[in-house]
């Protein structure tokens, strides 16, 4: 494992949408994600936090290529994505994929488990044979915990713990590096959560797969992560090993979603920050700092300029070139706020 | 006398393959003031023995209980007349989807007048004052202009509001919230838990919450009530539960919480919670459980005490986590050193 080079660099992908409002009024833009830079290794998890509306979903959309950015560049595997190169995106395609929230969306009631799993396989490699891609799938199937005579049995035989199994051997049909997943274990149960947390870090193991993280549960990412990204209202605020993260929090909003995030312990010291307000329309963002109108430590400062993403430890030091980070590949601990809780 | 007494309530489903028990003999006694939290897997039965009370279930459901008594009123006995003159005055219900809980045809006005029209005696201008204060009650700013809103202009964390300002809207005695905050964010859900904890501890009411979730039961509730596959497994006052859980399934259930682990792997419960087809003879849980006996698979357990907590297990655990048989074995050990070393002792006073 001596990856001296990231598998995935994002610089400043930005993904905007256009909404109409209306049969005569000017289609207004939806900044859904308005400038996301990071790395991913080989073998490491970084997990996206945030509300919903903070683009982490449109972040894994962008990532899994299923949509095109608006303007920034993705990197993966060392190949620059291009928005009017097809081939090479569908190239790439197969070395990053994803796996869903819901496991009872996902899955295609009407196909037979086998199928599902061979799908990919009658897509991306048209030269394997039916037995070929039958002895993989069934592999797949005992890879992921589940029995090889699943094969011919639908979805909806399935529990949702065992769909998020298939759904996860769908994805590493293609042997992929890097895969997204996006709230895997948010729709299941607190015993087949952990289930499915024990088989993503065993199979990280064993292929040295890169996680993109999605999750709102900031347990579940302390289990899972190396790497966090806590994003609101479509940018990063601060990014950071886990430990720095969780235990140097300075952001304001980490703060926030720290302290709200339920603790499994009636002993525990509730010193909960209650914000006031919800979160703004991405539609139409608040001036400087997206975080201000529900900030204690808002100023005029943050109402005129947003801040920058900046190394916390080193102050006045923007991050212009995030493909060549000071320690490479690993995230420091960058935030962007003009009072930082230190 | 307990607010509320349910003895034995059983819901049975009639589904094309046969009868389907939901919930299984469950006991509940809430007291004016009481924070319950009901806590189980989906399929536990907790959404269900609460809609059975509230008499909100399809005529498909046959409920069944020795004891279903509400503030004097028997709730088995009652006509459907008789119960909408209790329901939503003095028993509220908050439902988990609140996009999808308010008719989205009428203002969120309108919905929080009707119940203040069918339940109380106020006339058309005292009750839209009364409107007025219940959204500001609840936090919601503005509340004269977000009277006339419907609720798809409003977002989830603000009709969750408007829900429980119907809820309250009668001073219920009891407040039953069904997973109030499982469609929230976590800002919101924080809001909206510290909004339930305060209008409970100002009105004397009692609050019965259902979840899934260990954070919110430990940081809200009094006492927990732990139900697995339409069966009560265990209750307890909430800081003995997260401490000492008498009952295998509880202790499974937070050891397998990501907070609690330590290293690369979590704890996990093997197995999924038994359908209407695979239910095993004996203990429900005995096919997931790590301290399984022979006579778990045969016998159906009953209701136990283990110092304050009550538990549905042959061999509920002790303080330290040990099952009652493990602990039998250890004390007979224990025994057999003792009369080792009494041996041995007679053995020293011999020489």
């Amino acid at each position: 494992m001596t990856s001296s080079s990231p598998l995935v660099v994002a610089d400043n992908l930005t993904r905007f949408y256009t909404v109409k409002s209306g049969a005569f009024s000017k289609p207004s833009v939806v900044r859904a994600l308005a400038g996301a830079s990071f790395t991913l290794e080989a073998g490491k998890t970084l997990a996206v936090v945030g509300e919903s509306g903070c683009g982490k979903s449109t972040l894994a959309r962008v990532v899994t290529m299923i949509e095109s950015p608006t303007s920034g560049t993705l990197t993966i595997d060392g190949k620059t994505i291009t928005p009017d190169d097809s081939s090479a995106r569908a190239a790439l395609r197969s070395s990053v994929q994803i796996v869903f929230q819901d496991p009872y969306g996902s899955l295609n009631p009407r196909q037979k488990i086998g199928r599902i799993l061979e799908e990919p396989l009658v897509i991306n490699r048209p030269s394997m044979s039916a037995e070929e891609r039958e002895a993989k799938a069934r592999d797949m199937l005992r890879l992921v915990g589940l029995r090889p005579e699943h094969y011919s049995r639908f979805p909806h035989m399935f529990s949702g713990g065992q769909r998020q199994r298939i759904a996860i051997a769908r994805a590493l049909m293609l042997e992929p590096r890097v895969l997204v997943l996006d709230e895997p274990v948010s729709a299941l149960d607190l015993s087949i959560q952990s289930q499915i947390l024990n088989l993503l870090v065993d199979l990280q193991d064993q292929f040295n797969l890169a996680y993109l993280f999605i999750s709102h549960d900031l347990s579940v990412v302390k289990h899972m992560a190396d790497d966090v990204m806590v994003m609101y209202l479509g940018q990063p605020v601060e990014t950071g090993s886990r430990d720095a993260v969780f235990e140097r929090a300075w952001h304001p909003y980490t703060r926030v979603l720290l302290s709200a995030t339920p603790v499994a312990d009636p002993t525990h010291q509730k010193d909960r920050i209650v914000l006031t307000g919800e979160l703004p329309s991405p539609i139409d963002p608040p001036s400087g700092c997206a975080f201000h109108p529900r900030c204690w430590k808002a100023d005029s400062r943050c109402q005129q300029t947003a801040p920058l993403l900046q190394s916390a430890e080193l102050p006045a030091q923007p991050i212009s070139q995030p493909s060549a980070p000071p320690e490479a590949g690993a995230l420091n601990h960058y935030l962007a706020c003009h009072h930082p809780e230190k | 006398m307990a607010l509320l007494e349910v003895v034995g309530l059983t819901v049975e489903f009639k589904t094309a393959n046969g009868q389907f028990r939901a919930v299984d003999a469950i006991d509940l006694t809430v007291d004016t003031g009481d924070i319950v939290a009901i806590v189980g897997e989906s399929g536990s039965g907790k959404s269900v023995s609460m809609l059975a009370l509230m008499g909100l279930l399809p005529w498909t459901a046959t409920i069944t209980a020795e004891r279903m008594v509400f503030n004097g009123h028997n709730l088995a006995g009652l006509s459907a007349r008789e119960r909408r003159t209790i329901i939503g005055r003095d028993m509220a219900m908050i439902f988990q989807e609140p996009m999808s809980s308010l008719n989205p045809c009428f203002t969120v006005g309108f919905q929080i007048r009707e119940s203040l029209k069918t339940h109380l005696n106020l006339s058309r201008r005292e009750r839209q004052h009364r409107a007025v204060e219940l959204l500001d009650q609840v936090g919601l700013p503005e509340p004269e202009k977000r009277l006339a809103a419907f609720p798809h202009q409003l977002s989830g964390g603000m009709n969750q509001r408007v829900m429980i300002a119907m809820a309250i809207a009668c001073q219920p005695k009891l407040l039953i919230a069904d997973e109030p905050t499982t469609a929230l964010d976590v800002t919101i859900q924080a809001q909206i838990l510290e909004l339930l904890v305060e209008l409970q501890r100002n009105s004397d009411m009692a609050l019965v919450l259902i979840t899934h979730d260990m954070g919110v039961v430990a940081e809200t509730a009094q006492r927990v009530s732990v139900q697995y596959a339409g069966q009560k497994v265990e209750e307890q006052p909430v800081l003995p539960l997260f401490d000492a859980p008498a009952h295998p399934y509880t202790s499974a259930l937070l050891a397998a919480l990501p907070e609690r682990s330590s290293g690369r792997h979590l704890a996990s419960i093997a197995g999924v919670v038994p359908g209407q087809f695979d239910r095993p003879a004996g203990c429900l849980f005995s096919p997931r459980c790590e301290h399984v006996q022979p006579l778990c698979h045969e016998q159906v357990p009953s209701q136990t005490q283990r110092d304050g907590a009550s538990v549905l297990c042959h061999f509920p655990l002790d303080r330290q986590g040990r099952p009652t048989h493990a602990r039998q074995d250890h004390d007979s050990q224990n025994q057999n050193q003792n009369s080792q070393t009494d041996v041995n002792q007679i053995n020293g006073g011999m020489q």
